[in-house]
C-alpha cells in the first residue's frame, strides 16, 4: 500500500461526508452512507493488513498543500499501517453496526455527515508525515468528533460535555503544537524526516515528553486529564461512543508513540518514570471510578481510562528498557502495549455497541432500571458476555494475552540498573494486578445488573433484540476477541515489524513454536498457550456435562426462587449497582474518593423510609480543575474592563504592541 | 514411548486430583471435628454427598436463564484445568508449558467470574450479596497472588510452575526472606480464596455472614454436585500449589519409572494430609472476621507479597 | 563469608522487618505486646547469630539483654500496666491499617534504596543489615505517628530502638559499654513513660495521647 492509496481513501470518505451533508434529510440516506463507509473502511483495513504482513517498504509523498515551504507530507510505515488497521477496523465495525442503528435516531442528519469526516480525520492523523498536517488532521478529528458529541444537544448534560470536551481538546492541541515547535527547533524543520535527523538536548527532550504526555494523554484520557472523557464519550450516539473510546484514544496513543519513540530520538531512562507512574495510576483510578458509576455508558468510558493506563504502562516499560539497551525486553513491552491497543479496540467497541443495543431496546442507560435482558436479548447478551470476559482479562480471551505479556515484561525489569525504576516497576505491577481484579469486579457488576436477574422496570421487561446489522457487527468483534485470545501468536508476529522499526528488535517468531504457544523472550522462561487452554476447558466442560447427563438424574423442575419466607419480593429488592459496589467503595473509597456514608434512620414509629446517602468526591476535578476554572474567571473579570474602551485606545493598544515587538526585534542579540 | 508415558502421567494426574479432592475436604472436616472433640462424619462423606446430589431432581428457579445451567460446568472445567496443571506427584507434566502460574491464577479468576454471575442470575438479594462480597475479596486476593507469583518468578527466572519447583529443589535457593513472605501471603490468600475461616465459613448458612454459599443458594441437584466438586478441587489446588512450590521434595522427576511415580503419589498424599491438618488446626483456633475486616487481612497479604517482590527487585544487585 | 551465614543473617534481619509489619497490623493491645516480645526474640536471635559469625562474644551479652529486658520484662510490665489501667483493648488508629501498611512499604523501599546506595563499599551482609535496620527504625517511627494510644506509642518507640541495635551489631565494633548504656537509657525512658502514663490516666481518665492536645485546647 502506498501513501497515495491512503490519501485516496481519505478523499473518498470526505466525498461521502459531503454527500451525506447534501442528502441529510433523504430517506435511507444514512443507511447508504454507513454502508459506503463500511466498505471503504473494510478495504482500508485489508490494505493496511497486507502492508503490515507483507513488510512492504515505507512510502512517502509530498503534496504542495499546507505551509508553502514544507508541503504536506504523507507517509506509510509499519507503525502507520498497524494504526490504520486499528482505525479502519473500528470504523468498519461501527459503520456496520450503525446501518441499522441509525434508524432509531430522531435526527440522523445531525450525526451522519460527521462520521465519515471523523473517520477521514483519524486516518489522516495516522498518515500525516509532517507536523503541520498532523496538527491539522488532529484538530479536524477533534472538531468532527465534537460535532458528534453534540448530536443530541438537547439532552441534559450534553452541552456541558461538549463544552468541557472542546476546552480540553484545544488544550491538547496547544500542548502538541508546542511539542512540535520544540521538536522542530530553531531551524523550523516540520517534516518528520527532518525532525528525526537532529537530536534534542535532554532538557528539551524532557519538555517535549511532558507536552506530548499532556497533549496525547488528554486525548487518550490519562488521569488527571481524563475529565472530559467520561462526559463526552457517553453523550455521543453509541456507535460514535465506540469510535471515540475504541479508536480515537488509539489515535492519541499513536501520536504519543510517534513523538516519543520515533521523533524524539534515543530515550533517557527517566523518561519511563512519569509514563509508568501516570499509566499505573490511570489504570487503577479509571476502574475505581468505573465501579462507582451507575450509567452503563459512563462505566464503559471510565474503563477506557483504565485500559489506556495499561497501554501507557507498556509504553513506559518499553522506553525504560530501550534506554538501557535491553532491546528484546523493550520489544516485549511495546508488543504488549500494542496488542492491548488492538484488544481494547475490539472489546470496547463491542461493549459500547452492546450498550447502544440496550439503549435502543429499552431507552435506558441507568443500570438500576434494567435487568433480566438475557432472556429478552439473547444474542446481544451472549456477545456482551464475551466482551465482559475479554475486558476482565480472563483466559483464554484476548485481554488476558496482552496482560500476560505485560506481566512478563515487568518480570524482566529487575535487570534495569536505575533505582527509581527498580522501585517503581514492582509497584506498577501491583497496580496492574489490582486493576485487572477490579475490572473483573466491575464487569461482573455490569453484566449481572443489566443482563441477569429480573427486570427492574417496565422498560427492561419489554425489550426486543436489535436488528441484524448491529448483531453482525457485535458478533464479528466477539469472534475477533476469541481468535486473538486463542491465537495470540499470530497477532504478536503481525506486530513484529512495528517493534522492529521502533525499538530495533522484535519478539521471537511465535508462529514456529509448537502447538502455537507464545513465549515472551525464550521458551524456557515461560510460555502460554491460548489454544490449548481453550481446548482443555472446552473438553473438560463437555466431558463433565456428558458424564453428568449420562449418569446423573436428569429430572428437572422449575420452581419459584427461595424467598426466605417473604413471598412476592419486588424486583427492586435485587442488589442494585450501587449496592454491589459498596464493599469495594468501603475498601478503596475513603482513600481515593473521600467517600462518606450518612445513614438517615427514622425514629421508631415514623413511617418514612430509612435512607443512606453516599458522597463521593472527584479529587481530580476538585483539586485541579476547579481552582483553574476559578482563576480563569477571576482573570476574566479583571480583564473585563478592556471591553469598554474607546476605539482610539484600542488602536493605541495595537500600535504600542507593534512598536514593542519591533523594539524587541531590534534589541535581540 | 516417552510421549505415551508423559500422556499417561498427565492423565493420571488429572484423575488423581479429581478423585482426591472430595477426600481432602472430608479429611479437613474430620480433623476439625476431632479437634473440637466431636466425632465428625466419615472421611467418605463428601463422595456420598456428591452421589446423593447427582441422583436428586434439580430444581431451577423460574427466573434463571440458560447461563445459570451452563455455569456449573464452566466453573468445574476452569478449576479442573487449573488443578491439573499444578505438578502434584510428578514434575514436568506434559502440558505444563501450556499455562504458567499467571494463567492458573487467571483460570481461577474465570471460575470466580462465572460463579459471581451465577449468584446474580436469579435476582435474589442473597445472590447479589454473595457476588458483591466475593468480588471484593477477589480484588485484594488476586493482586496478592500475582505478587507472590512475581516473587517466585524473579527467583526462579520463570513463571512456569515446573521450573519454579525445579529451582526450589536446587541448592541455589538458600534461605530467603522473600520466600518466607511469599509463603505467609500464599497461605493467607489460600484461606481467603477457599472461603475458610476467618474469611468465610464453609459450614454456615447464617445469612449475614455467607459469601460463597450465598452465591450457590439457588443451585440444587447435579448442578450443586458439580460446583461442590469444583470447590473441593480448588482447595486441593491451593494445597498442591503450596506443596509444589515450598515442599517440592519427593516429586517424581520426568522420565522416572513407575516405582518413583508411586513414591511421588505417596509423598503427595502425605503433604496434603499435613496441609489439611494445619488448615483444620488453624480454623479451629481462630474466630471468623467481620466482612470489612477482610480487607485488612488480605491487604496484609498483598503488602507481604509486594514486600517480597520489592526485596527481590532491590537486592538483586547484591 | 559463606552462603549459609549470609542467608541466616538475611533471614533474621528480614524477619525483624516482617515482625515490624505485624506490629503495624495488630490492633489489639495484648496481641501487640506479644508481637513485640516476638520481635525482641527475633532480634536476640539475629544479634547472637552476628556474634557467632563475627566471633564477637560481647554481642552475646547484647542478645541476652535484648532477650531478657525486651522479650520478658517490658512486655510483662506493659501487660500489668494495661491490666491496672483497665484501658480499651483495641487500639484506635489515626490512619487506618491499609494506608499505614502502604506507607510502611514505601518506607522499606526508601530505606533499602538509600542504604544500598550509600554503603556500596561495605560487605553485602552489613549493607543488608543496615538497610533492614533503617526500615525497622522508620516503621517504629511510623507506628508512633499513626497511633493515638500511649501504650502502642511506647511499643513503637521500643521497636525503633530494636532497629538501632540491629544497625549497631551489623556495623561491627560498637563497644559493649555504649550498648549497655543505650539499653539502660531506654529502660529509664520506659520507666518514665510508664509513670507518666499513670499520671495522664489519673488526670484525664484515658491514655489516649490526643487527650493532652484537648487539654492544651484554647492555646492553639
Amino acid at each position: 500500500m502506498s501513501a497515495w492509496f491512503g490519501l485516496a481513501w481519505v478523499c473518498v470518505l470526505m466525498a461521502v461526508a459531503v454527500f451525506a451533508l447534501l442528502n441529510g434529510r433523504a430517506q435511507n440516506s444514512s443507511a447508504a452512507v454507513y454502508g459506503a463507509c463500511f466498505l471503504i473502511s473494510f478495504v482500508g483495513l485489508l490494505a493496511a493488513l497486507i502492508h503490515l504482513i507483507s513488510g512492504a517498504p515505507e512510502s512517502e509523498i509530498v503534496l504542495p498543500l499546507g505551509l508553502p515551504w514544507i508541503g504536506a507530507h504523507f507517509r506509510v510505515d509499519a507503525l502507520t499501517a498497524f494504526f490504520l488497521a486499528v482505525v479502519n477496523l473500528g470504523g468498519a465495525a461501527a459503520c456496520l453496526y450503525a446501518i441499522g442503528y441509525a434508524r432509531h435516531e430522531a435526527e440522523p442528519q445531525r450525526s451522519t455527515p460527521f462520521v465519515p469526516a471523523f473517520l477521514a480525520g483519524m486516518n489522516l492523523v495516522v498518515l500525516a508525515g509532517d507536523a503541520f498536517s498532523f496538527l491539522f488532521a488532529w484538530e479536524f478529528m477533534s472538531l468532527s468528533s465534537w460535532a458528534l458529541v453534540m448530536a443530541h444537544h438537547r439532552e441534559e448534560g450534553v452541552a456541558r460535555a461538549g463544552y468541557v470536551y472542546i476546552v480540553m481538546a484545544s488544550f491538547g492541541t496547544l500542548a502538541l503544537l508546542l511539542a512540535f515547535g520544540l521538536l522542530a527547533g530553531p531551524q523550523g524543520d516540520y517534516a518528520f524526516a527532518a525532525i528525526r535527523a537532529h537530536q534534542a538536548s535532554p532538557l528539551r527532550a524532557g519538555f517535549i515528553l511532558a507536552l506530548a504526555l499532556a497533549g496525547a494523554g488528554s486525548k487518550a484520557g490519562l488521569v488527571p486529564l481524563h475529565v472530559w472523557l467520561p462526559l463526552a464519550h457517553p453523550a455521543a450516539p453509541s456507535h460514535v461512543s465506540a469510535l471515540m473510546s475504541g479508536v480515537m484514544t488509539k489515535v492519541a496513543v499513536y501520536g504519543f508513540i510517534r513523538i516519543v519513540f520515533d521523533l524524539l530520538g534515543p530515550p533517557q531512562w527517566w523518561q519511563g518514570l512519569p509514563i509508568l507512574a501516570i499509566g499505573g495510576g490511570s489504570a487503577v483510578l479509571g476502574v475505581l471510578y468505573a465501579m462507582m458509576q451507575t450509567d452503563l455508558k459512563r462505566v464503559l468510558a471510565y474503563s477506557t481510562i483504565e485500559n489506556i493506563g495499561l497501554i501507557f504502562v507498556g509504553l513506559g516499560l518499553a522506553l525504560a528498557f530501550e534506554a538501557n539497551g535491553f532491546r528484546t525486553a523493550a520489544a516485549l513491552a511495546l508488543t504488549a502495549a500494542l496488542f492491548h491497543v488492538l484488544n481494547h479496540a475490539f472489546f470496547k467497541s463491542l461493549l459500547f455497541f452492546g450498550a447502544g443495543a440496550v439503549l435502543v431496546a429499552t431507552g435506558e442507560r441507568e443500570m438500576d432500571r434494567l435487568g433480566g435482558l438475557i432472556r429478552r436479548m439473547p444474542v446481544t447478551s451472549f456477545v456482551f458476555l464475551i466482551g465482559c470476559m475479554a475486558i476482565s482479562a480472563l483466559p483464554p480471551l484476548n485481554g488476558f494475552a496482552s496482560e500476560w505479556l505485560a506481566f512478563q515484561a515487568i518480570l524482566l525489569s529487575p535487570q534495569l540498573p536505575q533505582w527509581g525504576l527498580k522501585l517503581l516497576v514492582p509497584a506498577v505491577g501491583a497496580l496492574l494486578a489490582l486493576s485487572a481484579a477490579l475490572a473483573a469486579a466491575c464487569f461482573v457488576r455490569v453484566y449481572g445488573i443489566v443482563f441477569l436477574g429480573r427486570p427492574r422496570f417496565a422498560a427492561a421487561k419489554g425489550a426486543e433484540e436489535v436488528d441484524q446489522w448491529s448483531l453482525a457487527a457485535m458478533a464479528s468483534l466477539a469472534a475477533l476477541c476469541v481468535i486473538a485470545g486463542v491465537l495470540p501468536g499470530l497477532v504478536i508476529d503481525g506486530l513484529a515489524p512495528v517493534a522492529q522499526a521502533l525499538v530495533g528488535a522484535r519478539m521471537p517468531a511465535q508462529a514456529s513454536l509448537p502447538w502455537l504457544s507464545i513465549a515472551p523472550i525464550a521458551e524456557s522462561r515461560s510460555s502460554y498457550n491460548g489454544l490449548l487452554v481453550f481446548a482443555f476447558i472446552a473438553m473438560s466442560a463437555s466431558l463433565a456435562a456428558y458424564v453428568i447427563h449420562r449418569f446423573a438424574s436428569r429430572a428437572l423442575r422449575r420452581a419459584p426462587a427461595w424467598d426466605c419466607g417473604y413471598p412476592d419480593a419486588s424486583p427492586l429488592t435485587q442488589y442494585s449497582a450501587e449496592g454491589f459496589a459498596q464493599p469495594i467503595r468501603r475498601v478503596f473509597g475513603t482513600f481515593v474518593f473521600r467517600a462518606s456514608e450518612r445513614i438517615d434512620m427514622p425514629a421508631p414509629g415514623e413511617t418514612r423510609p430509612a435512607r443512606i446517602d453516599v458522597t463521593l468526591h472527584d479529587l481530580a476535578w476538585e483539586l485541579i480543575y476547579a481552582p483553574i476554572a476559578l482563576a480563569v474567571s477571576f482573570v476574566a473579570e479583571r480583564l473585563n474592563r478592556i471591553q469598554y474602551l474607546t476605539i482610539r485606545i484600542y488602536l493605541s493598544l495595537v500600535f504600542f504592541s507593534l512598536v514593542f515587538l519591533l523594539l524587541a526585534l531590534a534589541v535581540w542579540p | 514411548m516417552a510421549v505415551i508415558l508423559d500422556l499417561v502421567v498427565q492423565n493420571a494426574q488429572m484423575l488423581l486430583v479429581l478423585l482426591l479432592a472430595p477426600l481432602l475436604t472430608g479429611f479437613v472436616r474430620k480433623a476439625k471435628a476431632r479437634l473440637q472433640r466431636r466425632r465428625g462424619p466419615s472421611l467418605l462423606q463428601p463422595y456420598r454427598d456428591l452421589l446423593r446430589l447427582s441422583r436428586k431432581e434439580t430444581v431451577l428457579a423460574e427466573e434463571s436463564s440458560w447461563l445459570f445451567r451452563v455455569i456449573p460446568y464452566l466453573i468445574f472445567a476452569a478449576t479442573w484445568v487449573a488443578a491439573s496443571l499444578v505438578p502434584t506427584f510428578a514434575a514436568g507434566l506434559m502440558f505444563n508449558w501450556s499455562a504458567d502460574l499467571i494463567a492458573i491464577i487467571a483460570l481461577l479468576g474465570s471460575a470466580r467470574f462465572f460463579l459471581a454471575l451465577a449468584g446474580m442470575d436469579v435476582g435474589t438479594s442473597f445472590g447479589g450479596l454473595g457476588s458483591s462480597r466475593e468480588m471484593m475479596i477477589a480484588t485484594l486476593a488476586e493482586p496478592a497472588t500475582i505478587m507472590i507469583v512475581f516473587t517466585l518468578a524473579l527467583l526462579a527466572g520463570s513463571t512456569q510452575l515446573s521450573q519454579v519447583a525445579a529451582f526450589m529443589l536446587s541448592p541455589a535457593v538458600g534461605l530467603r526472606v522473600s520466600l518466607g513472605l511469599a509463603l505467609v501471603a500464599l497461605v493467607m490468600v489460600a484461606i481467603a480464596e477457599n472461603g475458610r475461616i476467618p474469611i468465610d465459613n464453609p459450614a454456615t448458612h447464617l445469612e449475614l455472614t455467607m459469601v460463597h454459599e450465598a452465591m450457590l443458594l439457588e443451585y440444587s441437584g447435579r448442578h450443586l454436585a458439580v460446583i461442590e466438586l469444583a470447590a473441593s478441587l480448588k482447595l486441593l489446588l491451593y494445597l498442591s500449589l503450596i506443596a509444589c512450590v515450598f515442599l517440592p521434595w519427593g516429586q517424581a522427576q520426568p522420565g522416572a519409572g513407575p516405582a518413583a511415580q508411586l513414591a511421588g503419589v505417596g509423598a503427595y498424599i502425605g503433604k496434603l494430609a499435613v496441609g489439611g491438618l494445619f488448615l483444620a488446626w488453624f480454623e479451629t483456633s481462630i474466630a471468623k472476621m467481620r466482612v470489612f475486616r477482610v480487607s485488612d487481612f488480605l491487604g496484609a497479604a498483598l503488602m507481604l507479597g509486594l514486600l517480597g517482590t520489592l526485596l527481590l527487585f532491590v537486592s538483586r544487585s547484591l | 563469608m559463606g552462603h549459609l551465614e549470609f542467608d541466616v543473617a538475611h533471614l533474621f534481619a528480614g524477619g525483624l522487618v516482617l515482625v515490624s509489619f505485624m506490629l503495624l497490623y495488630q490492633d489489639r493491645l495484648y496481641a501487640l505486646l506479644n508481637v513485640f516480645a516476638l520481635q525482641a526474640v527475633v532480634l536476640a536471635l539475629s544479634v547472637s547469630w552476628q556474634a557467632y559469625v563475627q566471633g564477637a562474644p560481647h554481642l552475646y551479652v547484647t542478645a541476652a539483654i535484648a532477650l531478657f529486658f525486651k522479650a520478658i520484662i517490658v512486655p510483662m510490665a506493659l501487660h500489668r500496666i494495661i491490666a491496672r489501667l483497665g484501658v480499651h483493648r483495641e487500639v484506635e488508629n489515626v490512619v487506618s491499617t491499609g494506608p499505614t501498611m502502604l506507607a510502611g512499604m514505601g518506607l522499606v523501599a526508601l530505606s533499602m534504596v538509600v542504604m544500598l546506595r550509600v554503603t556500596s563499599a561495605a560487605v553485602p551482609l552489613a549493607r543488608e543489615d543496615l538497610a533492614f535496620a533503617l526500615s525497622v527504625v522508620l516503621l517504629g517511627l511510623l507506628m508512633m505517628v499513626t497511633r493515638n494510644n500511649a501504650v502502642s506509642q511506647i511499643v513503637g518507640f521500643m521497636s525503633l530502638e530494636n532497629g538501632l541495635i540491629l544497625a549497631a551489631t551489623g556495623a561491627k565494633g560498637m563497644p559493649l559499654v555504649v550498648e549497655i548504656s543505650v539499653a539502660f537509657s531506654v529502660l529509664i525512658a520506659f520507666i518514665v513513660i510508664g509513670t507518666l502514663l499513670f499520671r495522664i490516666r489519673e488526670r484525664f481518665d484515658t491514655i489516649d495521647a490526643e487527650a493532652l492536645d484537648r487539654f492544651r485546647g484554647g492555646r492553639r
